[in-house]
């Protein structure tokens, strides 16, 4: 029955594509919704029967078919579902339901709403193909199909040059990370013999030595693809862009689902990266550094959906700096409660844009407050989620990624990861500010068309803040032996946590200590921005003209998307030009060009065989067996 | 001379003939209904052929794991003999389906085509199922009678009927050199039963005896005329070409499929394997009969002959599958018959459909833009395109790979590399076709596509069926290991 | 193969008469053509128009349709002689063998193939 949970939003698709046009609006829009809908339904019922199970029998797999075998390898199409696809697999029809369902009011007006939905039922196909396979393949041709889904969903509005430029730019930065990927396979089946995950985590410990090259390189390459997937310095760069898509799109893909893809592969593949010391080293240092680099960039920004891009790329950090840490649990449970609230705040903006006529200059919204009171509400509670504000969902997960941090005794990353709190505090609550309180900065059209969206987008938002307040309650601190859901993942995790889990017993003191310490941090940046943005209108120019340098630093995202321009891009482009100029258009052209003349050459010879009459054709006859006996006679 | 023991009526396997008696009743059934005045436009022929060929294909289905050996070890029903039986009750099938529309657009709309259709059917099974030189000459005869109508049917076109003469004329001049083979080795081995033959061989090897190779050798030039290999190949083009296209498909899938059924049971059955001697002459022959086929190919500008000159390519590459030889190279060959008949079928199948009424438009330029106004032809016929020219994810690919990977165990490399330079050749015309149909504008009037249910039901068999097994080629490549493995 | 060899003698010798009565007659026959002579012979009576005349297609189709049943008569006759020992299949397969043949008589009579305008 698993395979059902990617068949139906296929099936929806292929229902969309031959009868999408006879079916109105109305009943697209309830195709795509019922599909994902009784995805959800369909996930829930197995991951209730699996939580039936005896804990050490958790796993599930579902062999559709052998795609093909030659000989040991095989490559089937096959599901699995474990305690960690199962947590998967509920976020992503759970939350892609709801934005399913706010996409229907958001994209009411649009001219290619039948297109959309075809799209974006196709990326929950191939995202739940990406996190339920059970072996590296069809995981891999789920990346691609998200990769694709991503592409053609942010170049949805193709007529914008500006949208299909970041609809390239997310494809071709991808690209960068699937070559990792694809090396990264290789390794591991020539080493390991399977790309089946049972099979090659069993033979994982025996084939490869502890922190040998092999498995360290197979690792990094794999990590070079999550990078991609889940913009990751130094490819994190395609991601503010893809904002360029429809705000449900950014939502759904750029957020709670897609990008976590990549945590999702390390957390699969923590086996493999447990045996590569150093990968796990990269794996924390790297997300500790995009933690820090990508809020420091929101800090400035003026775009409400790019401060959430950058968010979004500081909160995947975090999520790496746990895997990277050991701390696999806390990177899944950061997954599971960043797709919550951090959906509600794309979905929270997108209402806000919708309310003001596609405004997205945060400098010219303010005092929203009274007017959107349902965004408004739902916004704050995710506000204060991201914040790391008990008791709301982001605070446990954050809490628990830093203390894990801390006890692994990697200080330096957990310093890292301590400032990224307060910027994040910082920049969300400046977000929050200049979009909902003080005065109105409206343009008069804006002002006029002002209105609260429609109960289809409403009631995704309540439920999501309604997750955001509760989802973190599965696992709040201090529990003995681990709390519900890390008792949940234990099966998957199990080896490897309990080594992580050992040196984990910082004393209850310290602990405490810890928590008051995120806290403080995260209301001393809650304050700040209160400061800044609020109280005194004047202090933020301020502050902008005497830090002016470093404000434009930020403002231009440190120029990283000019230096790669300078350097990597240009030196592609002028290498592609000057191949184009002299080697295809010459060399190759040339060749295949020659080549064909030659062949047309002959053929025009050959057909004067041909002449049509019965005769010549007898005598070719005669000629070829008199060949034959010819050949017979000289042997 | 010891007495022929009296057969008895009842020890016959009917079950094992049920295609074979299915397909001669209706085919004279339909012969005698024609007498029965039906209401203008009932499609009454066609159907009972779908239904006669339906019962064909059940029959042998339903005893498909039975073996057994009729009338004295003549006929034999094995997983080869089920295989072929199957192919082409589908090869006619899908060849009825697109005569539907087409014989009554064209005006050639008689109850005798199809009771050709099934005769020539009828007579390409018993080719495949037959276990003695003298009734694989009766079914080769029983069909190649019925094509030479076949293709003289638009009784009203000269093309047609030079067509008609042309593949009589040159048909029976074969058929004499086959004959005079089969002679041969009834004069060298005092049998024509293969089985026998190979009994004999056994115990006293007679490669060397000339009277033994040279009918070996006559034998192989008789069924190289009839898959259409060079230097055998002169007739190809004219007659697909002069046919009605629903012919052409039928006879560009059923008829090279048949030779190759047959020359395969008697290699491998009779001779024991491809004799070794054979080795250089079916490689010279594959060499010449992929490079001439697709060399050739390349100027062409009626789609008809292209395709013509690419069923004779593809017959190379099938020779290059009976060169490796073996059980691995009977199965490829077994393969990409399969998946080669429905591509090509599909392929002939649009063209039936290009046109309306009684005009036909059969030019590589007549397709110019049709893509975008039919994209349903427009797609299949790329995907058609792309796999006859060999290229992932359709099942021409598959073929190419079976059949190449095979040539490379058997140490067949430089077979392989001229396979491999002259699959990249045909790429080239393949491609133009798919160039036509979406980079070019139509010149002068643009073509019209007559639409019918049945022409489309065919397509989308064709057209699933080369898809399906460029993805799923696991099941076929068993099926047709399976089906060689009473051969050897 | 020696027991060939006669045979192989007995074609030199045909050859080699029909050849040397050929070239002999060629060198000693005096030439003097005319249009009388020139022409085909037809029993020594003056041909009326052109030897390449068209046949009315109907004489093939009673040729054929003879050779068709008179094959069905070659093959009755042995069956008759051996009719005992063949029993009841023999009689079965014949029948068949007939029947088919019936078949196609029913259709050649309903297409009016045997009527002569």
């Amino acid at each position: 029955m698993l395979w059902l949970i990617p068949a139906l939003p296929l099936a929806a698709v292929l229902l969309n594509l031959l009868v999408g046009g006879r079916l109105g609006r109305k009943g697209v829009g309830w195709l795509a919704c019922g599909a994902v809908g009784l995805a959800f339904l369909v996930a829930l019922r197995a991951v209730l029967r699996l939580a039936a199970l005896p804990e050490a029998q958790r796993t599930v797999t579902d062999t559709v078919y052998t795609w093909m075998r030659v000989g040991d390898f095989s490559a089937d199409v096959s599901f699995l579902l474990d305690p960690l696809s199962a947590v998967m697999a509920l976020v992503v029809t759970g939350v892609g339901f709801l934005i399913h369902v706010y996409s229907t009011g958001y994209m009411a007006h649009d001219a290619s709403y039948r297109r959309f939905f075809l799209y974006l039922n196709l990326f929950m196909f191939a995202m739940l193909t990406l996190v339920m396979a059970d072996n590296f393949l069809l995981m891999f041709v789920g990346w691609e199909g998200v990769g694709l889904c991503s592409y053609l969903l942010i170049g949805f509005w193709y007529t914008r040059p500006s949208a299909a430029e970041a609809g390239k730019k997310a494809f071709i930065v991808n690209r960068i990370g699937d070559v990792g990927f694809i090396l990264g396979m290789l390794i591991l089946f020539a080493w390991g013999g399977s790309l089946n995950y049972a099979r090659l985590f069993a033979v994982a410990p025996h084939v490869f030595a502890v922190g040998s090259t092999v498995i360290t390189t197979a690792t990094l390459l794999l990590f070079l693809g999550a990078t991609g997937k889940s913009a990751q310095l130094p490819l994190y760069t395609w991601l503010p862009d893809a904002m360029e898509g429809p705000t449900p799109v950014s939502a759904l893909i750029h957020a709670a689902t897609m990008v976590t893809a990549g945590v999702y592969m390390v957390a699969r593949t923590h086996v493999l990266f447990q045996l590569a010391p150093v990968s796990l080293q990269t794996v924390a240092w790297i997300g500790a550094a995009t933690a820090v680099f990508a809020a420091s960039i929101g800090l400035a920004q003026n775009d409400i959906k790019r401060v959430l891009a950058y968010s979004t790329v500081s909160q995947l950090g975090y999520m790496f700096m746990a895997c990277g840490v050991g701390a696999f649990t806390a990177g899944i449970f950061h997954l599971m409660t960043h797709a919550f609230f951090k959906a509600l705040l794309f979905l929270g903006a997108g209402s806000v844009i919708h309310a003001l006529s596609d405004e997205q200059d945060l400098r010219r919204m303010g005092g929203l407050a009274p007017r959107l009171p349902w965004t408004h509400a739902t916004m704050l509670v995710a506000t204060l989620a991201i914040a790391g504000i008990p008791p709301f969902a982001g605070f446990f997960s954050k809490d628990e990624i830093l203390s894990s941090a801390f006890a692994s005794g990697n200080t330096a990353v957990w310093i890292l990861g301590l400032a990224g709190v307060v910027m994040t505090a910082f920049y969300m609550f400046r977000l929050y500010i200049l979009a909902f309180r003080g005065q109105p900065r409206l343009s008069h059209e804006a002002e006029h068309h002002l209105h609260e969206s429609p109960p289809s987008m409403i009631v995704p938002l309540a439920v999501l803040a309604a997750l955001s307040v509760l989802g973190g309650l599965v696992g709040p601190p201090m529990q003995e032996g681990g709390h519900a859901f890390a008792r949940w993942l234990a099966p998957v995790f199990a080896g490897g946590e309990h080594a992580a889990a050992a040196h984990h017993a910082v004393p209850m003191a310290v602990e405490w200590g810890l928590i008051a310490l995120s806290v403080v941090v995260a209301l001393a940046g809650i304050g700040l921005a209160f400061r800044v943005y609020l109280q005194d209108p004047g202090a933020a120019t301020r502050l902008r003209e005497r830090l002016s340098g470093l404000h434009r630093t930020l403002l231009h995202k440190y120029w990283v998307d000019e230096l790669y321009d300078a350097t990597a891009v240009r030196f592609v482009h002028g290498t592609a030009r000057s191949f184009w100029r002299f080697w295809d258009t010459k060399v190759v052209d040339g060749a295949v060009n020659g080549v064909g003349y030659v062949f047309e050459g002959f053929s025009a010879v050959l057909r004067l065989f041909q002449t049509g009459f019965v005769g010549t054709y007898a005598l070719f006859f005669t000629l070829g067996v008199a060949a034959l006996f010819l050949h017979l006679l000289r042997h | 001379m010891t007495p022929v023991p009296a057969p008895q009526l009842i020890a016959l396997d009917w079950w094992a003939l049920g295609a074979v008696i299915a397909l001669s009743a209706g085919a004279m059934l339909l012969l005698l209904l024609e007498f029965v005045p039906a209401k203008p436009g009932s499609s009454r022929a066609a159907v009972l052929s779908l239904l006669t060929l339906a019962i064909s294909a059940a029959a042998v289905f339903v005893a498909r794991d039975a073996r057994r050996s009729i009338f004295d070890g003549m006929f034999v029903h094995d997983g080869f003999t089920v295989f072929f039986t199957l192919l082409f009750c589908a090869i006619g099938a899908v060849s009825v389906l697109l005569s539907w529309d087409y014989v009554r657009r064209t005006g050639i709309h008689h109850a005798e085509y199809y009771v050709l259709l099934l005769c020539a059917t009828l007579g390409m099974i018993v080719m495949a199922a037959s276990n003695d030189l003298i009734t694989i000459f009766v079914g080769l005869e029983l069909m190649s009678l019925g094509l030479y109508v076949l293709v003289g049917f638009r009784r009203a076109h000269l093309e047609s009927n030079e067509a008609a003469l042309k593949y009589f004329l040159l048909g029976a001049f074969a058929s004499g050199f086959l004959l005079y083979g089969i002679a041969l080795l009834y004069g060298a081995t005092g049998t024509t039963s293969l089985t026998r033959m190979a009994a004999f061989l056994s115990e006293s090897p007679l490669r060397g005896n000339p009277m033994f190779v040279a009918g070996g050798l006559l034998l192989l030039t008789g069924f190289a005329f009839k898959v259409a290999a060079v230097p055998f190949h002169m007739w190809t083009p004219d007659a697909y070409d002069g046919a009605p296209t629903s012919v052409t498909a039928f006879m560009s899938a059923g008829a090279k499929a048949a030779g190759f059924a047959a020359l395969l049971r008697v290699g491998l059955t009779a001779l024991g394997g491809m004799p070794a001697e054979w080795g250089p002459i079916l490689s010279a022959i594959a060499i010449l009969t992929m490079t001439v086929g697709n060399v050739t190919a390349l100027l062409q500008t009626n789609l008809k002959r292209m395709l013509a000159y690419s069923s004779i390519a593809h017959a190379g590459y099938i020779l290059v599958a009976l060169v490796a030889g073996g059980r691995d190279g009977a199965s490829a060959a077994l393969f990409y018959l399969a998946v080669y008949s429905f591509m090509n079928l599909g392929a002939f199948g649009i063209v039936t459909m290009l046109g309306r009424g009684r005009e036909e438009r059969v030019l590589v330029s007549d397709l110019a833009g049709l893509g975008f106004r039919q994209p349903l032809v427009g797609l299949a016929m790329t995907v058609f395109m792309i796999s006859l020219g060999g290229i992932p994810p359709t099942a021409g690919f598959m073929g190419k790979v079976y059949v190449f990977k095979v040539a490379l165990g058997a140490g067949l490399v430089p077979l392989v590399i001229i396979g491999v330079l002259n699959s990249v050749v045909s790429v080239f015309y393949y491609l133009r076709v798919t160039v036509a149909l979406y980079m070019q504008e139509p010149q002068g009037e643009p073509t019209e596509v007559s639409w019918a249910a049945p022409a489309v039901v065919a397509l989308l068999v064709t057209l699933a069926l080369t898809l399906w097994w460029g993805i799923q080629a696991h099941d076929l490549l068993l099926e047709a290991q399976r089906s060689v493995m009473g051969l050897l | 193969m020696r027991e060939y060899i006669p045979v192989l003698l007995f074609l030199l010798v045909a050859f080699g008469f029909a050849a040397g009565t050929i070239a002999l007659s060629s060198i000693i026959v005096p030439l003097r053509r005319n249009a009388v002579k020139n022409s085909a012979y037809e029993c020594g009576v003056v041909p009326m128009g052109d030897a390449r005349q068209r046949v009315a297609i109907k004489f093939y189709l009673v040729a054929v349709l003879f050779i068709l049943f008179d094959i069905e008569a070659v093959f009755l006759y042995p069956w008759a002689v051996a009719f005992r020992q063949l029993g009841l299949y023999g009689l079965v397969e014949m029948a068949l063998f007939i029947v088919v043949l019936f078949i196609g008589y029913v259709y050649l009579l309903k297409k009016r193939a045997l009527e002569w305008e």
